[in-house]
């Protein structure tokens, strides 16, 4: 808990500092923020996990893990801010609280233990960044970004505050133990208030993941939003949410499976296919990048579909070579956009010649978002599919098998188009905070495909 | 207090959960059909006022206070959502003069 409190105090400390006009020190005091949150959760690894404040929290090892996850890649996406706000305004400082927030708000999310807390974090990391969408103010992209992330985010709040009113009713409890015990004790006589409970909270919780089919505001923000945003919210916010999601159904409600695996089964097939074949048809780098990280919010149903013990790893390792390949695509989609004014494919045309580093980057992590062996997405999508397949949904893994070889297909239109196609324009200058980003990102990336035994032991 | 506790209990829980989803089920279609962003904000609104009420009869019903406070925090949170929302429609309003959700097509793909 010290780290999440420490993490909301930073935020406030930041926005101080913006008053004080300290704008030199708002990343390092960031970074530092957040280095320090790390090494609370470091301590925190081998104390014993009981909930904490009357139940409320819950910091076992599933909950240590996803918040690391989730603070590093914030730690990124800091890092890629240098230079990037000041562009478009004066007060940098509100973006940089904004973010921690946020971040605030997805660690309740991944460690909650009452119901509450979910209600409460994931309400915290959505206000937050209702305004980040929106806050190029003159843009009409931002705007309309915000508007509609708005109000879809405040509709998907209404249906996962009736689902938890009617599990209340249903068992008595917002206590993430005592809702277990009530489904436990009595698996086939629950009330029927606990199904459309159970139903509603897919809903809600699927609006936030971007799931089909309640995934058409996902393009829209993900297109508006400034791309570093954008950048934070497919990758941090979508890790929080899963994790909340699979923490939820895998403590709760395995024994009432044979209920709500069939709903899921169908959502993450159509997610796929809808996700994957409009990709494909897209212009723009963004948009396809939107539309890949919906296809990549179906494979991570699997993991909730299997709902076994082997499916938080799955999560883990799945979330964190998304996020890890998402922030380097993301970030070089900034550089590109920065020089050609445009995200586009054809913005990238024959960038390997002038850079070949930041060419090199993008295409592995291309091939890691495609799933292609010795990268960590492969990694990913193997667990997922292995932990799917031990339930026996062979149809399912086929479909998915399918979907991923759609996925190469637009993943690798980026990669021709930066070492074959012709180049129409200059070297982009690429600053030592990108270069550092993109080192780690795909050496982490590469040392997950080659050795993943590091990792898959955690949880 | 004991005394309002005991009108609650006085109507049937059923009574309540069906007036409660028809409360709901008119803010979602309310979202759904109507254009204008204010409006779409009552609706949201409306639902969420009817998952307070439903917790609220689940919580007299049941004799457990957890309930009522689970709609404080709905409260607080909602009134913080509605001060983020309606500066944002502040703010797209300068840019479009217009409150309609159709204004707001630009993009597309």
């Amino acid at each position: 808990m010290s780290a999440i409190i420490t993490l909301s105090l930073l935020a406030i400390l930041v926005l101080y500092l913006g008053l004080f006009k300290a704008r030199r020190a708002l990343l390092p005091v960031s970074l530092l923020g957040l280095v320090s949150t790390l090494v609370l959760y470091g301590i925190q690894w081998d104390g014993q996990a009981v909930p904490l404040y009357s139940g409320m929290v819950l910091f076992d090892h599933y909950a240590v893990a996803f918040s690391v996850l989730c603070v590093l890649i914030t730690a990124l996406v800091l890092l890629l801010s240098k230079n990037y706000f000041d562009a478009g305004s004066t007060h940098v400082a509100e973006y940089y609280a904004l973010i921690l927030f946020s971040l605030t708000g997805a660690l309740l999310v991944v460690s909650f233990h009452n119901l509450a807390m979910l209600f409460i974090g994931i309400e915290i990391m959505s206000v937050a960044l209702y305004i980040l969408a929106g806050i190029r103010k003159k843009d009409f992209a931002s705007n309309e970004a915000a508007l509609k992330y708005f109000l879809m985010g405040a509709f998907s709040t209404g249906f996962l505050l009736f689902g938890i009113a009617l599990l209340y009713g249903a068992s008595g409890s917002f206590d993430l133990a005592a809702i277990k015990d009530y489904v436990v004790s009595n698996p086939h006589t629950v009330s029927p208030l606990l199904y459309g409970g159970i139903l509603l909270l897919i809903v809600g919780l699927a609006f936030k993941v971007g799931a089909a089919p309640f995934h058409f505001w996902t393009p829209d923000v993900y297109d508006g939003a400034p791309i570093l945003i954008t950048t934070f919210m497919s990758t941090v916010v979508k890790t929080a949410a899963f994790a909340g999601f699979l923490r939820l159904f895998y403590s709760c409600f395995v024994p009432l499976q044979d209920f709500w695996i069939p709903v899921l089964l169908i959502m993450a097939v159509v997610t796929l296919f809808i996700g994957n074949i409009t990709a494909l048809i897209q212009q723009s780098f963004k948009r396809m990048l939107a539309y890949s990280s919906i296809s990549h919010a179906g494979y991570m149903l699997f993991a909730i579909i299997a709902a076994g013990p082997s499916s938080a790893e799955a999560v883990l390792v799945y979330v964190g070579a998304y996020s890890l390949a998402s922030v380097v695509a993301f970030g070089v989609l900034i550089l590109v956009k920065r020089t050609t004014g445009s995200d586009h494919f054809e913005a990238f045309n024959g960038l390997a010649k002038k850079n070949p580093y930041l060419s090199l980057a993008l295409a592995i992590a291309m091939l890691s978002l495609a799933g292609i062996p010795l990268t960590a997405g492969f990694i990913g999508k193997f667990m997922m599919f292995s932990s799917v397949l031990a339930d026996y949904h062979v149809l399912l893994v086929v479909l998915a098998v399918v979907n991923a070889a759609i996925g190469i297909f637009y993943y690798f239109r980026v990669i021709v188009a930066m070492y074959f196609k012709p180049l129409d324009r200059d070297q982009i200058v690429v600053n030592g905070y990108y270069k550092t980003v993109l080192t780690v990102a795909i050496l982490v990336t590469l040392l997950l495909g080659v050795y993943p035994a590091w990792i898959t032991g955690l949880i | 207090m004991e005394t309002i506790v005991q009108e609650i209990q006085g109507v049937p829980l059923n009574h309540y959960i069906l007036f409660c989803s028809l409360i709901f089920t008119i803010g979602v279609i309310g979202v759904l059909i109507r254009r204008n962003v204010i409006i779409i904000m009552m609706s949201i609104e409306l639902m969420l006022n009817s998952v307070n009420l439903l917790l609220t009869a689940f919580s007299a019903h049941s004799g457990d206070a957890s309930g009522q406070v689970f709609v404080f925090f709905i409260m607080a949170l909602a009134a913080a959502e509605v001060a983020v929302g309606l500066a944002i429609i502040v703010m797209v309003y300068r840019n479009t003069r217009s409150v309609d959700i159709n204004a707001l097509n630009r993009l597309r793909g």
